[in-house]
């Protein structure tokens, strides 16, 4: 559960001046649903009813969408977030024994948190870089190409260090 | 930026643009275009142009202007980036590592041969 | 990995061939190897320098020396004192001008020459969050053709001749697309471009959206006017983050310029873009899916009719159009409809961008006029097998298309010719598939794929596609029945004939068409147990070579289950009860002792 202390006051401030932005324009659910995963770092079922309360729709339709999507969370996810391409060219190129790797090397299972809170592996559809099958992507932009089994400690090496 | 509203105006920037990109004006001697498409920086691209600006910076050379582009296309090869100096064929290089990229400077900007082992492509489109 | 420390350049251009290029080369090597150089020193044979009369020639990196008029003896003396001594050799040493000494790659890559770049014409080249780069190369003038010299009516009309087809997949005429939006009644219209490239294996539309964002800009707003809209939506999926900053910034400029907003060009005309980002959901790829997306909605597709175009987005007429169509757009309303009809065939007129990947040596985004074999594709653009392994048969289309048997390869790629393969052009992702790829475990990852991304609002694409999966399951464990070949063939063809949108319709595709090409892997898998390319793992077995084993330990250090047993400098062996069947001791076997076998020992 999400505790209301005053970094979320925060949070829930800035998703409010977002939400402003969508005054008067229609269909704005996802993109404001983005912005408070961005914010949250996922959509607890408080966030969601906010996020219901502010547009003026019901609950279980802000929670039909945010199932619908893959992009949306229910789960909380680790600080850095390992997405690993399960595309067609990056699957014949062996990502998921990169997968299995990651998986190995943290000790966890997909979707779970490593208990430092620093770490999640996600299998993700295609990510569009294929010529540099396989593919992973930590974060918003770090993309690593021609990933193999051996490369895996060396990436998780470079963000143990962060916060 | 006042709008564009005919087509004298969109002329007139076409024109500039051209000339710039013969760098003449700009006082460059020419640029670098590193290839910076999601499947360029996956294989390092933002490292290669880190290495670029820095080979530059060690050999003093001022003259080069460094801009990034979308994907040229031959992912194999990437990182790829382009050398376009005035007055010459340019040249598109592949496999550009940050230890390429130095050599490239150093070989190509500043002494003005080719490295031949890492062209991909001369000449325009 | 050693460092190499210098690369040769040695001209094998005629002339220095003739006077002795390869003697040099011989002794060079010779030489490099008796002083244990041949890891440090790489020996690279160039095409003609174009010096000819001072040959044989070669260059030496990183100092960049020029040697000429080699013999043997002289390649000798050079290894001994510039490699080993860094001393130069001056007796043999160039000193002319070296800027009319080119060293050439040794064959020219015909990945390049090959092409026609329409759509991608400005990738690579242009600064994307540059407009005045844009402008240089003749960006946003179709747009002002389009709004001042000429009617929405003959702007379609131009579209409509020059055939350009939907390059998203279903290669409907995009020209007849904009028609429908312009006749459908109604005041407020919509233009859409679907930048939700789902299907695993294509990138194109990524990298026009982040190389040539304008191109999308001004396409869109000549359609908006063409169809009579004001507002466009571009949908892009969020696993695009470099293309939406990109285009974000793109539209900012457009706006600065005056190429969006009211008025634009002083035409009277006003069009302005909004961007949504998707969330990861596949189907959204489908029109209708897309626009419930775009309002906030579940991404569930709607029953056609209506179409968009009667009755698309907030019930208003509505057009879509896909990325690489539009970035069609600008050059043929700027040169004209002829102009495109130069390349591609009658039916499918101009070039199609193509994704190539899996094992193919030049991976990449290639453009090419419709109507190019596969064979050229792969083997002359591709550059073929990497590994010079048997290419086995491409996949094209995705999950919703199939594959093609090497033996077809000399088909002309255009809509119609593909179809009839039981394949799509789709859009545009290939990715070649070689004999270590086992097509029932192809289709099952397809499978695997539509299962998850079904919306579930049809049971026959929900349910249908989910026992599929199961049956598919069960064939590549080796516990499937020829019955269940069967029930494969009857379930697809009913998902396909009864599914509500594209997806459902197209999703049983992976599976009829490798069943109509190679129904004899099904059968091994079903009747004998084994998978010819030995990938499925519970039918493979690993075993080691006894007479080539050298007992080195590697593959016992690195397997993760300690299977493998065996004392120092003797064969080793796998127990094969605990053996986990995940490959790390084929990858370290430097003796090549480890191979794998099907159907799987007992």
């Amino acid at each position: 559960m999400l505790e209301t202390c005053e970094k979320h006051i925060e949070l829930y401030k800035e998703l409010d001046s977002y939400i402003q932005n969508f005054k008067g324009k229609k269909g704005a659910l996802i993109n404001v649903l983005h912005k408070a995963q961005e914010l949250f770092g996922w959509l607890p079922p408080e966030v969601q009813e906010y996020v219901a309360d502010k547009l003026n729709i019901s609950p279980a339709t802000v929670y039909g969408v945010v199932t619908f999507y893959n992009f949306f969370s229910t789960k909380p996810k680790g600080k850095s977030q390992i997405k690993i391409c399960l595309g067609t060219a990056c699957y014949v190129k062996g990502a998921d024994r990169v997968m299995e790797r990651f998986l190995d090397e943290l000790g966890i299972s997909e979707g779970e948190v490593t208990k430092d809170g620093k770490f999640s592996v996600h299998g993700v559809r295609c990510l569009g870089a294929c010529s540099m099958a396989p593919v992973v992507l930590v974060g918003e932009k770090d993309f690593y190409g021609k990933v193999t089994p051996d490369m895996v400690p060396s990436i998780l090496k470079k963000y143990k260090g962060e916060g | 930026m006042p709008k564009i509203k005919s087509l004298e105006e969109l002329m007139k920037i076409k024109e500039e643009t051209l000339k710039n990109v013969k760098m003449r004006e700009s006082g460059k001697r020419g640029k670098i275009i590193v290839a910076m498409g999601t499947c360029g920086i996956a294989a390092g691209a933002k490292e290669t142009l880190n290495a670029i600006v820095e080979a530059l910076n060690e050999f003093g050379v001022e003259d080069i202007k460094v801009v990034q582009s979308g994907c040229m296309g031959l992912c194999e090869v990437e990182p790829t980036i382009k050398v376009e100096i005035e007055g010459e064929i340019p040249v598109t290089y592949g496999h550009v590592t940050p230890e390429n990229a130095k050599r490239i400077v150093k070989q190509h900007i500043v002494a003005g041969d080719l490295v031949g082992d890492l062209i991909v492509k001369q000449g325009e489109e | 990995m050693p460092l190499t420390t210098n690369t040769i350049l040695i001209c094998a251009g005629g002339a220095c061939i003739s006077s002795g290029e390869e003697s040099v080369k011989n002794a060079l090597e010779r030489k490099i190897k008796e002083y244990n150089l041949q890891e440090a020193i790489k020996i690279v044979e160039t095409g003609c320098m174009g010096a000819c009369s001072i040959g044989p020639l070669m260059v030496i990196y990183p100092e960049g020396v020029y040697y000429q008029k080699l013999t043997p003896k002289a390649a000798e003396k050079i290894v001994e004192e510039h490699l080993l001594k860094g001393r130069i050799v001056e007796e043999y040493l160039y000193k002319g001008d070296k800027g009319k000494i080119v060293p050439q790659p040794q064959e020219e890559i015909p990945f390049f020459s090959r092409q026609v770049k329409i759509a991608t014409r400005n990738l690579g080249i242009i600064d994307p969050l540059n407009i005045e780069e844009y402008i240089a190369r003749d960006g946003y003038f179709a747009l002002y053709k389009a709004l001042k010299e000429m009617k929405p009516e003959e702007v379609i009309n131009t579209i409509k001749e020059s055939g350009l087809r939907g390059r998203g997949g279903a290669g409907f005429p995009t020209g007849l697309k904009w028609e429908f939006a312009r006749k459908a009644p109604g005041d407020e219209k919509y233009m859409i471009c679907n930048a939700d490239e789902g299907d695993p294996g294509a990138f194109m539309d990524r990298s026009i959206l982040e190389g040539d964002p304008h191109t999308i800009i001004e396409a869109m707003t000549i359609a908006g006017y063409a169809i009579g809209a004001n507002k466009g939506y571009v949908y892009v999926r969020a696993e695009y983050p470099i293309a939406i900053e990109r285009l974000s910034e793109a539209l900012k400029q457009a706006h600065e310029y005056g190429f969006l907003g009211e008025n634009i060009l002083d035409s009277g005309f006003s069009f302005d873009i909004e961007i949504r980002i998707g969330a990861g959901a596949f189907v959204c790829g489908e029109e209708t899916a897309l626009i419930n997306s775009i309002e906030g909605k579940r991404g569930q597709p709607r029953v056609k009719p209506p179409y968009p175009a009667q009755k698309g987005l907030w019930g208003k007429p509505t057009n879509i159009n896909n990325v690489e169509t539009l970035a069609c757009v600008p050059p043929i309303i700027k040169n004209g409809p002829q102009w495109f009809r130069q390349w591609g065939t009658e039916k499918s007129p101009g070039t199609k961008v193509f994704a190539l990947a899996g094992k193919v040596k030049n991976t990449g985004l290639v453009e090419v006029p419709m109507g190019i074999t596969l064979r050229e594709l792969i083997y002359e653009i591709g550059g073929g097998s990497p590994t010079g392994k048997k290419i086995k048969a491409v996949q094209t289309g995705g999950p919703s298309g199939g594959v093609i048997p090497e033996e077809y390869f000399d088909t002309p790629v255009d809509f119609e010719s593909l179809t009839q393969l039981g394949a799509i052009i789709g859009s545009g992702g290939m990715i070649v598939l070689d004999e270590d790829d086992c097509m029932v475990d192809v289709a099952k990852f397809f499978l695997e794929f539509t299962v998850d991304e079904s919306c579930g609002k049809c049971t026959p694409c929900r349910e249908g596609t989910k026992i599929m999966y199961e049956i598919l399951n069960k064939i590549t464990n080796g516990e499937g029945t020829e019955d269940d070949i069967e029930t494969l063939e009857k379930l697809g063809n009913i998902i396909k004939d009864s599914s509500l949108c594209g997806l459902g319709q197209t999703a049983p595709n992976p599976v009829l068409s490798t069943l109509r090409y190679y129904k004899d892997e099904y059968i091994a898998h079903v009747r004998d147990k084994a998978c010819p390319a030995k990938k499925c793992r519970n039918l493979i077995s690993y075993v080691i070579d006894t007479s080539k084993c050298v007992g080195c330990t590697a593959c016992a250090r690195v397997c993760p289950a300690s299977c493998i047993d065996g004392e120092i400098k003797k064969p080793h062996e796998i127990d094969q009860e605990a053996c986990i069947k995940c490959g790390s001791c084929i990858e370290v076997c430097r003796f090549g002792a480890i191979s794998k076998v099907s159907p799987a020992l007992d």
